[in-house]
């Protein structure tokens, strides 16, 4: 065998554990799903195929709005970590000393390596009506009776920047580390004011780093659970548990297919306009943090 | 300090505060959960009831600690064998994946590798159901058509594992390739000229400089596994992982400090795997990705 041969076979060796893993775990399952939501129960196990799950989805209001709902306080909570999350990066980046940077990226990855589920257990700590923040108001004297903060949309708000602020931080500081501290003192230099150098040199060289964390930061808040359903109580309205409920509770899969492919379908939307707004591609940025 | 340029004292003061009201912000939920476990109190909220250990240590109802709570325990137990098959898993595929995007050179590679990064932005619930539905399918033809039962596609662990391992794997090749790309050719071929086999230079050479990442890659996806909540949501059986059952427990039963125990038992435990990941790999120099 030659060794041009060998290299071949190698190759596919090395090919075979990819390629059952994107078509087995990924491919097949989403072809699955989406094949599922064409089917229509039109008597006991008999099934034909049709868009009458499609449908149901648009007349339904509460389905959409809550498909609306889930996109609308995603895009908000996307928008608002990039604004609370972009000065911490610089800062980290850009203006902490040598020394105390390490600790501070660290510091922030920290919540990292705790599960969704703590994060959001502390919070309800924090925020129910006995909770720390409701029993310290009290303790000042601000209010004299205890407050519920939890089960209201700030607070899901609140809950879910902080699950994907990291998400968004680790990927700006790695990009702001990398400018040339000299671009910033040029654009001074030239006579430009703060918001010019921002606006004109430091967030187009942090773009790949923006774009890259506002995909990952996008993708979880749209996908979350735990938190708008534990943060946001009985009616948090988040399309994500409505999959949920036509799964496993209503046992209606071919409405739950369907509302995986809507959601799907959005996120991959949002997902493909924010690259092309950016002239991004998808291997770059999201490889990157 | 240049690159500062026309900053005024007060400003970097605002600054700093600003910075230092993240952090609190960071470190205000991790910090109730964990102190709540300490409280002598039938709930984790005030007031301060006084310090207790039993949260963790008590053998007997009501404050059964977290150490001789049994659901909690089997929970945890099957975290670990999740975690460990699921790391072991994706760092051998990942491994494979690294070397083939990396030395490889075939036709339609740049979509491959855009198929490689895309489970990572499919939410976690969809990757769950998408895969229950599929195993259902099979499992289904499989008993209409041939009355075989095969209950290792039913919901259980081995579809969570399955599940956990579909996105988790992506994380792993990326990580390792990332090293591999630095690796320097001339290594592999001093070598081969001396002498050595390619297998023997594989596992001399090449994989000893990848040590470092694939041990860092390995911790990475046991805590992702570990952590993982909606994926495994959609997956799971009558073997749950210690996240299902303290959600289960917080949404049915109500919360207990326990959960506040096992929470600041899960915080130590990885911030000790994390810690290990970041000495392993130090000798990367200035990476910052995890």
């Amino acid at each position: 065998m030659g060794s041009k041969d060998a290299r071949r076979l190698f190759l596919i060796l090395l090919f075979m554990p990819f390629a059952l893993w994107i078509i087995l775990l990924i491919a097949l399952p989403n072809i699955g799903m989406f094949i599922l939501s064409l089917q229509e129960k039109v008597g006991p196990r008999v099934y034909t195929y049709g868009i009458a799950n499609y449908v149901e989805f648009v007349n339904e209001p509460i389905y959409w709005n809550t498909l609306l709902r889930t996109a609308t306080i995603s895009l908000l909570v996307t928008a608002l970590t990039l604004l609370i999350g972009f000065p911490v990066a610089y800062y980290i980046a850009k203006i902490a000393k040598k020394q105390s940077k390490g600790a501070l990226f660290l510091l922030c990855l920290i919540p990292l390596w705790v599960s969704d589920l703590v994060r959001a257990f502390g919070w309800i700590l924090l925020l129910r009506e006995t909770g720390v923040v409701s029993g310290a108001l009290q303790w000042l004297g601000l209010i004299d009776q205890p407050v519920e903060l939890l089960y209201n949309d700030v607070t899901v708000v609140i809950g879910l920047i902080y699950t994907v602020i990291l998400f968004m931080i680790v990927p700006l500081v790695s990009t702001l580390d990398g400018m040339d501290d000299s671009l910033v003192e040029a654009g001074f230099n030239l006579g430009g004011g703060r918001a010019t150098v921002l606006r004109r040199i430091i967030i187009p060289y942090a773009m790949p780093g923006i774009v890259a964390g506002c995909i990952v930061v996008f993708m979880l808040t749209a996908g979350s659970y735990l938190t708008p359903i534990l943060l946001g109580g009985k009616n948090s309205m988040w399309f994500t548990e409505q999959i949920y409920d036509q799964f496993i509770t209503r046992y209606n899969w071919e409405s739950g297919a369907t509302f995986g492919v809507l959601l799907l379908v959005f996120t991959s939307a949002v997902v493909w306009l924010g690259l092309r707004l950016s002239g991004q591609t998808l291997a770059g940025t999201v490889a990157k943090s | 300090m240049a690159r500062r340029a026309p900053h005024h004292a007060f400003g970097r003061w605002i600054y700093r505060g600003y910075v230092l009201m993240f952090f609190i912000y960071l470190a205000a939920p991790l910090v109730a959960a964990g102190l709540f476990a300490f409280n002598d109190s039938l709930f984790p909220s005030l007031p301060w009831q006084g310090f207790t250990l039993d949260w963790f240590f008590s053998d007997e109802e009501p404050k059964l600690g977290m150490f001789y709570d049994d659901r909690l325990l089997r929970g945890l137990r099957n975290s670990f064998l999740i975690g460990i098959a699921v790391a072991s898993l994706s760092v051998l595929v990942g491994t494979c994946n690294a070397f083939l995007f990396e030395r490889g050179v075939f036709p339609g590679k740049e979509f491959l590798y855009i198929l490689m990064v895309l489970p990572l932005v499919i939410p976690g619930v969809i990757l769950g159901i998408s895969i229950l539905v599929l195993a259902s399918t099979v499992a289904n033809g499989l008993e209409d058509r041939f009355d075989i039962s095969l209950d290792l596609l039913r919901p259980g662990v081995f579809l969570v594992v399955m599940g956990q391992f579909a996105f988790i794997t992506t994380i792993t090749s990326l990580v390792i390739a990332a090293r591999l790309r630095k690796f320097d050719y001339a290594m592999e071929e001093a070598a081969l000229n001396l002498g050595a086999s390619r297998a023997r230079v594989l596992l001399t050479v090449t994989l000893p400089y990848l040590k470092p990442a694939l041990i860092a890659a390995a911790l990475v996806a046991f805590l992702v596994s570990f952590e993982n909540f909606n994926t495994t949501l959609m997956l799971v059986g009558s073997d749950a992982p210690l996240t299902i059952t303290m959600y289960d427990r917080m949404v049915k039963v109500g919360s207990t400090p326990v959960l506040n125990a096992v929470s600041l038992f899960l915080m130590i435990g990885s911030g000790f795997l994390a810690l290990i990941s970041i000495i392993v790999q130090r000798d990367k120099a200035s990476r910052v990705e995890a």
